[in-house]
């Protein structure tokens, strides 16, 4: 246990699902304009998720008009609304970079299969 | 100087959120209830602090001067004796304890603390010099300081010229720092940015004595 867990853990939420690098999600971020306070949907693929503790981030991709947007969020972050984990994807890195490089079909992560 | 002093020890940092869910770095000190042990005043000693003390120590592990020190005081000893400035010691007196809530969050206060010993430094890490290229044909020069003074006018080096030597474990003050919780039921205070020194070294608190409102 770190000494500083001891603030940490009230900043900590139990109510992020499980998710991985390669997943779809959809990140409900809670945007404040002015007094008025409504939830904005980003939607894109999980390509990175680094850091432990209150410090975690992870970062999600999207293609936006034919360019590319990402934008990392603290896992534990009070602007997350919530997070739905759409699809799991299939992927054999824990860092999805590649896909910067890749558009269209190439960019496409495989759908996780349930083989038993 | 200060009218509230208080001492800790550091035990990191860490990061919070405020109201406007931005992320504030903070430093955790921690600040158990201090017993005075000695209040010290112009007319006797020709200047106003108090001794404070804080923890638990058992009697068998003091030295004969510090035992005497909290017998004559009356104390419970303590893990060690400090020496709080303060600009008036008068609503104190021996035996009273002291605690996180004379702090609150907002407040401004300064941070005094002995920074982390980085040993013999070079000018580029000490006095934050440029150094020399990288390429351009520079031999073995890469991190020296370069020129350190004239030739024949004056044929000396000017004192006080910045050059490589020890670096750190000095007492450094950190001026008007933020007080972000005051928790005196845990013994924590947050402090927003960062503290000298290591975690676990001393950590003296007082009001900020620059910066008015």
């Amino acid at each position: 246990m770190n000494p500083t867990d001891l603030i940490d853990r009230e900043s900590l939420r139990d109510d992020i699902p499980d998710f991985r690098p390669g997943d779809t999600l959809k990140v409900h971020v809670r945007v404040v304009e002015g007094s008025r306070e409504r939830v904005q949907v980003f939607q894109g693929a999980a390509i990175r998720r680094q850091g432990s503790g209150i410090r975690e981030t992870f970062t999600v991709r999207k293609v936006s008009f034919g360019v590319g947007v990402e934008r990392t969020f603290p896992v534990h972050s009070p602007i997350i609304a919530k997070i739905e984990r759409i699809t799991e994807g299939d992927v054999r890195r824990a860092k999805l970079y590649y896909l910067r490089d890749r558009a269209g079909k190439a960019a496409k992560i495989k759908e996780k299969r349930d083989v038993r | 100087m200060a009218t509230k002093a208080i001492v800790g020890e550091k035990v990191g940092m860490t990061q919070i959120w405020d109201e406007a869910q931005r992320v504030v770095p903070v430093t955790m000190v921690k600040v158990a209830a201090l017993r005075v042990v000695r209040v010290k005043t112009p007319e006797q000693e020709g200047y106003s602090a108090l001794q404070v003390t804080y923890g638990v120590r058992s009697a068998s592990k003091l030295n004969k001067p510090d035992a005497g020190q909290y017998a004559k005081a009356g104390v419970e000893p303590g893990v060690r004796l400090v020496e709080l400035r303060l600009d008036d010691t008068s609503g104190y007196s021996v035996g009273q304890e002291i605690d996180a809530s004379i702090l609150s969050p907002g407040d401004k206060i300064d941070v005094t603390a002995v920074s982390k010993g980085k040993g013999f430094a070079g000018g580029m890490k000490r006095h934050n010099f440029k150094g020399q290229g990288a390429a351009h044909g520079t031999h073995k020069k890469h991190r020296a300081p370069g020129s350190v003074g004239a030739c024949a006018t004056p044929a000396r080096v000017f004192k006080g010229t910045r050059m490589a030597g020890h670096m750190g474990a000095e007492r450094v003050t950190t001026l008007n720092m933020e007080v972000v919780m005051a928790d005196p039921a845990r013994e924590i205070i947050l402090v927003k940015g960062a503290v000298p020194g290591p975690r676990g070294g001393l950590v003296f608190i007082r009001d900020a004595v620059k910066g008015g409102k």
